[in-house]
Parts: C-alpha cells; sequence; structure tokens
C-alpha cells in the first residue's frame, strides 16, 4: 500500500525553484534514500514533506489523504535533523520522551517508554545524562530514538550521518537500516553520500535541479541509468559522445554494434554510451585509444586511457591484468549487454 | 615542547586593578563616610561610628528598601516580559527590518532620564496629556491626570529598561538554532507550547541577564520617582540624593546606598544563579 505520495510537489523561493515538480510514490515500510548533489533540493523536499515548508503549488498525501494543508505538528511524523536539534535544557530520556510530553502521556508510562527507546538504539543508563555529555554517536541515536518515540507514520532524516567518521557512519548505516527493517516504518533518508545509499535504499530517488531524475532500487540505477547524470552519479562510469543510428553507435570514428542485452535509451542522432570501468575490456579490436595512467589499486588495476580527447577507465582484478605499458596504443572493446546509449 | 607560553599571569592585574580603581576604592571611600561622625548643619569628620546605619534599621527605611527592589523588579519583570516575545519576533524578521528596530531602539537609549520623565509628566497629565485624547474619543468622561502615580512610574521606567532588555536578548535569540523549534513542531508542538517548552527553557540565561540588567539599572533611578510617583514610590535612590544633597547627610547617604548595593548584589547572585541552574540542571 502507499504511504506517501507526492504529487507535482514544487516549491521556489523567488525566482529560484528549489523543488520541481516532484510526483513520488512509496510504499508502506520501505526505506527511502533521496540522493544528489549539494544544493539539489533534498533538504527542501524533505521540509515539504515534514510540513515545515509550505509548497508553492502540488500536494503531499498520507496513505492516501491530502496532508498538504496539515500543520508539521499534527501530521505524527519523526524527523532527525542534520543539526540533530536535541535540546539543551533537557535530559537525555526528557529528549526522547518530548513527544509523549506534548501529547500528555502520563510520567511513568514516559519514562518507561524512554528507557525502551534508549534500549533499541542501545544506550542503556544514560537516560540521565545531558546532551553535552555525550559524544556525537550517542548524539546521534538520541535524535533517532526521539523520532521514533512516537510510531511515527512517516520518519525522516537529513543526513543523519554526515557529522560522524567514516568507522562510526558505516556501523550507524546499518544499525539504521536494522531498526527499520524492524520496526517497518516508512523512512525517507536525504544523504549525498551515493556509498551511503546504496548501504541503506529499498529505493534510491536521485535528484539533481530541483527534478528527480530517476527512481528504483538501487541496482536498477546502476545497471539501467536513465540519463547520463545517474550514469555519472551512481558509481563511476565512461561517458563516451557519439552518434546512434538503429543499433549502431559510431564513437571515435568505430562503429559498434549493440547487442541485445544492451540499452538503448536515446532516439536517433547524437547519444551518450555509458560503460562502467569493469566493462570496459583492452582487446585486439576495437575503438583506438592510448594509456595516459595506470595504477594498482591492490584488489584491482586501474588503467587510464586516452580515446580521441575523452578520459575513459578500465578496472581489471588483478589476475586479469592486461599487458600494458604508458603510452601504448590499444583497442577497446565494451562488454556486449552492459553498454547504455543515452541521450545526448 | 612547552616552547607556547602560557598567558603571563602579571596580565590578570590588569583587570584587577580596573575593579580596584573604579570599584574597590569608591566603595571603600563610601564605607568610610558611612561610618563617619556627622557635623549637624555642616559636612562630617573622620570616625568610626554605626548611627547612620543604626537610623536605617527602622520600619520606615524597612519600607522604602522593599519599595525600591518592588518597583526596580517590578518593572525588569515587565520590560523582560515584553521585550522577549518582542525579540523572538525581531529576531524572525528580514535583515533590513531587523537593522531599522535595532537603530531604533539605540535612539531611544540616548534619552535621558530627565527628558523621558518630564515628557511622561506633560503626556500623563490632565492639562496636556492623553487623558484629553480619551475623553474626545468618548473613552472616559473627564480628562485626568495619569501622574503622579505608580502607573505613571512603572511606564518611564519600563520606558528606559526596554531598550536594554531587547539588546541584551538580541544576540542569543538570533542565534537560536532555528531546527529546534522546528523539531519540537514534528513533534507534535503547536507554535505556543514550541515558545513555552522550547524557546523560553533555552533561553533562560539570557532572560535571567536581562531581568538583572534591568533591574540593577531602574534600582539606580532617582529621578523618575520624583518627577512621575507620588513619595511613598520614591525609592532609595531618592532618599540617598535627598540626604546627600539636600539635607547635606552624607554619612547616612553612604549607609544608604552601602546597604542598597549589597541587597542588589544579593538578589544579583540570586537570579543569574537561577537563570544558570534553569540551562544546566
Ligand atoms: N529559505 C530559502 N530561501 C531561498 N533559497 C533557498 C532556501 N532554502 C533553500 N534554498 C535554495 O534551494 C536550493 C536547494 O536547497 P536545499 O537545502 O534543499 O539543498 P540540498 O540538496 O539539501 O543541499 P545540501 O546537500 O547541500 O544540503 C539551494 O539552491 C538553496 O540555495
Ligand atoms: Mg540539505
Amino acid at each position: 500500500m502507499t504511504e506517501l505520495s507526492l504529487r507535482g510537489l514544487t516549491k521556489r523561493f523567488g525566482a529560484m525553484t528549489a523543488v520541481d515538480d516532484v510526483s513520488l510514490d512509496i510504499p508502506e515500510g520501505r526505506f527511502v534514500c533521496l540522493l544528489g548533489p549539494s544544493g539539489c533540493g533534498k533538504t527542501t523536499l524533505l521540509r515539504l514533506i515534514a510540513g515545515l515548508e509550505a509548497p508553492s503549488s502540488g500536494a503531499v498525501l498520507v496513505a492516501g489523504r491530502d496532508q498538504t494543508d496539515t500543520p508539521a505538528h499534527k501530521r505524527d511524523f519523526g524527523m532527525v535533523f542534520q543539526s540533530l536539534a536535541l535540546f539543551p535544557h533537557l535530559s537525555v530520556a526528557e529528549n526522547v520522551a518530548y513527544p509523549l510530553a506534548i501529547r500528555g502521556v502520563d510520567r511513568a508510562t514516559r519514562r518507561n517508554r524512554a528507557a525502551e527507546l534508549l534500549q533499541m538504539v542501545r544506550l542503556p543508563d544514560l537516560g540521565d545524562r545531558r546532551i553535552h555529555q555525550l559524544s556525537g554517536g550517542q548524539r546521534q541515536r538520541v535524535a533517532i530514538a526521539r523520532g521514533l518515540a512516537i510510531n511515527p507514520r512517516v520518519f525522516l532524516l537529513d543526513e543523519p550521518l554526515s557529522a560522524l567518521d567514516a568507522n562510526l557512519r558505516e556501523h550507524m548505516q546499518m544499525e539504521l537500516r536494522q531498526l527499520q527493517q524492524r520496526l517497518g516504518v516508512t523512512t525517507v533518508v536525504v544523504t549525498h553520500d551515493q556509498k551511503e545509499a546504496l548501504t541503506m535504499a529499498d529505493i534510491l530517488i536521485l535528484m539533481d535541479g530541483g527534478r528527480v531524475q530517476q527512481v528504483g532500487a538501487p541496482m536498477e540505477l546502476y545497471r539501467d541509468p536513465a540519463n547520463a547524470f545517474v550514469a555519472g552519479f551512481i558509481g563511476n562510469t565512461n561517458l563516451l559522445r557519439g552518434h546512434l543510428r538503429g543499433r549502431e553507435m559510431a564513437v571515435a570514428g568505430t562503429t559498434l554494434t549493440l547487442d541485445d542485452g544492451d540499452r538503448i535509451k536515446a532516439p536517433d542522432g547524437p547519444a551518450i554510451l555509458s560503460v562502467r570501468p569493469e566493462d570496459t575490456r583492452i582487446a585486439a579490436r576495437g575503438v583506438p585509444a592510448r594509456v595516459t595512467f595506470l595504477r594498482d589499486l591492490g584488489e584491482s588495476v586501474q588503467v587510464v586511457m586516452d580515446m580521441d580527447g575523452t578520459e575513459v577507465t578500465a578496472l581489471f582484478a588483478p589476475r586479469d591484468r592486461p599487458d600494458v605499458s604508458l603510452g601504448d596504443s590499444v583497442h577497446l572493446a565494451f562488454e556486449p549487454g552492459r553498454r547504455v546509449v543515452l541521450p545526448a | 615542547m612547552s616552547a607556547h607560553r602560557a598567558t603571563p599571569a602579571w596580565l590578570a592585574l590588569i583587570p584587577a586593578a580596573w575593579l580596584a580603581v573604579f570599584f574597590l576604592i569608591p566603595f571603600a571611600i563610601m564605607l568610610s563616610v558611612s561610618v563617619a561622625h556627622r557635623v549637624p548643619g555642616g559636612f562630617f569628620e573622620p570616625g568610626f561610628e554605626i548611627d547612620s546605619y543604626a537610623r536605617l534599621m527602622t520600619p520606615f527605611f524597612g519600607r522604602i528598601l522593599m519599595t525600591s527592589v518592588a518597583v526596580a523588579a517590578g518593572a525588569a519583570a515587565i520590560c523582560v516580559v515584553l521585550a522577549f516575545p518582542f525579540t523572538v519576533i525581531l529576531a524572525g524578521m528580514r535583515a533590513r527590518g531587523q537593522t531599522l528596530v535595532l537603530v531604533v531602539l539605540l535612539a531611544v537609549l540616548s534619552l535621558s532620564e530627565v527628558i523621558i520623565g518630564f515628557s511622561l509628566s506633560t503626556l500623563l497629565s490632565r492639562t496636556a496629556g492623553v487623558g484629553n485624547l480619551l475623553a474626545w474619543a468618548g473613552l472616559i468622561a473627564e480628562p485626568r491626570a495619569y501622574t503622579p502615580g505608580l502607573f505613571a512610574l512603572m511606564l518611564g521606567l519600563c520606558y528606559l529598561g526596554l531598550p536594554y532588555a531587547v539588546l541584551v536578548l538580541y544576540p542569543p535569540v538570533s542565534r537560536l538554532d532555528p531546527e529546534l523549534g522546528e523539531a519540537a513542531r514534528i513533534m507534535g508542538a503547536s507554535p505556543l507550547r514550541v515558545f513555552w517548552t522550547v524557546t523560553v527553557p533555552v533561553l533562560r540565561a539570557p532572560i535571567a541577564g536581562a531581568f538583572v540588567l534591568v533591574f540593577v539599572f531602574t534600582l539606580g533611578a532617582y529621578l523618575l520617582p520624583q518627577l512621575l510617583g507620588r513619595p511613598r514610590h520614591w525609592t532609595l535612590s531618592v532618599h540617598i540624593t535627598d540626604q546627600a544633597i539636600f539635607q547635606s547627610n552624607l554619612p547616612f547617604a553612604a549607609a544608604m546606598a552601602v546597604v542598597l548595593l549589597l541587597v542588589s548584589l544579593a538578589l544579583v547572585g540570586v537570579s543569574l544563579l537561577l537563570g544558570r541552574g534553569g540551562a544546566r540542571a
């Protein structure tokens, strides 16, 4: 069942359109990652969903009911802010129980629930501390516990892990994901870290310039990008300009014949061929190129080549290491079935 | 490794010297005057007698002290109650509007107690005051005077204290993270409850600070109580002026000043403790 629906959601700040005509349907219990470069409108979209910002046009529906005009405090959502926004004047337990206190829940119930929530985020015994007595990771957990205190319909998080160091961050990603799966709460997390998005998401929403570029499972976006922006943003890719006619793609003076498995998403004419570095091969015949850089990364070998002015990267497993050296002229082949032709 | 030298200890002597020159020495002089022997009809000669203090230990002066504290605390409370929401709204305005309001407030600060006192006593008088306006509008039957009286006095003191309260509150209020309030909104708090459960408690220390500043400031006002209040509203500051200037009784004036200083120091300490306790405990 669709829990959260956005219909043509648009937000303008003066002449600038921060969120542009976003329509989405998010099924109940899914973990959604909102991914995109800085300034693409992720935070604004999340604030529109939360009701902290009024849309210029469009609607927000929760379980089929229009909530566009429902004020933020009547939506029964949970949210974790980038700054965490924990209350310095309350103890950890009081912070966690704040939404319950606002709803008039009695003191004893509040205390039990706070203890339960702190147990859940693995912070028992810290209930009496002040916020400034906690480490960054502990604060993170308190904010998450507080956001989940009322069993929210929708749980929203804005770059919740961005302040943590890499190790803790990876750990918290897994923990957040497991917690969400256990509780089954529909969750939307904003991030600009694609690895984080790939780790956690059921559904990935990739935004750029206020618009949704593609929605789908992470692997879907990786394998089957809708456009060059998606291909370039999710993982590394080689984007080669060329010309498409039927199943023939001309790249740097060489014509490649596309296979059944290859995805053609552009009309005839100028187009972009997207191939992942691991699907790029050095072969006896193919597109001519010259080796400009070689490096051994341990788990893989990276070969960078110049193909008629375009930089192309190929990645090999150590045992497939090609016998080339700097300045060699080589020919490139692209794994059939893994090629994607995108609109230019 | 210890190439980085600590701040030299003698540097601390500078603020200490300041305190001594501008606070401790005058206070010591005042103390010595307060125990000096008064020469009736004349000045005073050095001595050590507690006559002046003994004279203070009467219900009469006890009442005056209470009045002073009550008037100043009342004015400070009204100022903070008005200034706090005002500042919260001010901090939410766009930058140009904020600058304009702050400039106006600073302009009000440049008015002296004398100007404020005389303006208000004219404005609240029967012959030329707002009473005429109200009578003309039919709100009251006859023009009447609103001065002298407690209302006029409070009005004057608040006019004097409000800009200070706003200026003390403005920096912490404008630095308040708006996400705190938004987080409370999401968690179900209406804007009014956000104000009471987040904005006020988070800013408890600055609120106490504003209260203390206006309290101390209005406690020292000696013109407004005479211009706008009745004799029973006269504060200790008025009586100090009266004794020092008109009765030429410097020892007694000094004794009152010492008592006033100690009482206000004690109250300031208590208020600040309460404010800090709110932010921590
Ligand atoms: N209150 C506002 N007034 C004017 N412009 C705004 C406002 N809030 C956001 N914007 C603009 O809208 C665009 C989207 O901002 P938003 O904060 O949603 O980006 P973001 O994707 O969250 O970026 P980041 O990853 O850096 O947090 C930006 O260009 C920003 O300058
Ligand atoms: Mg953001």
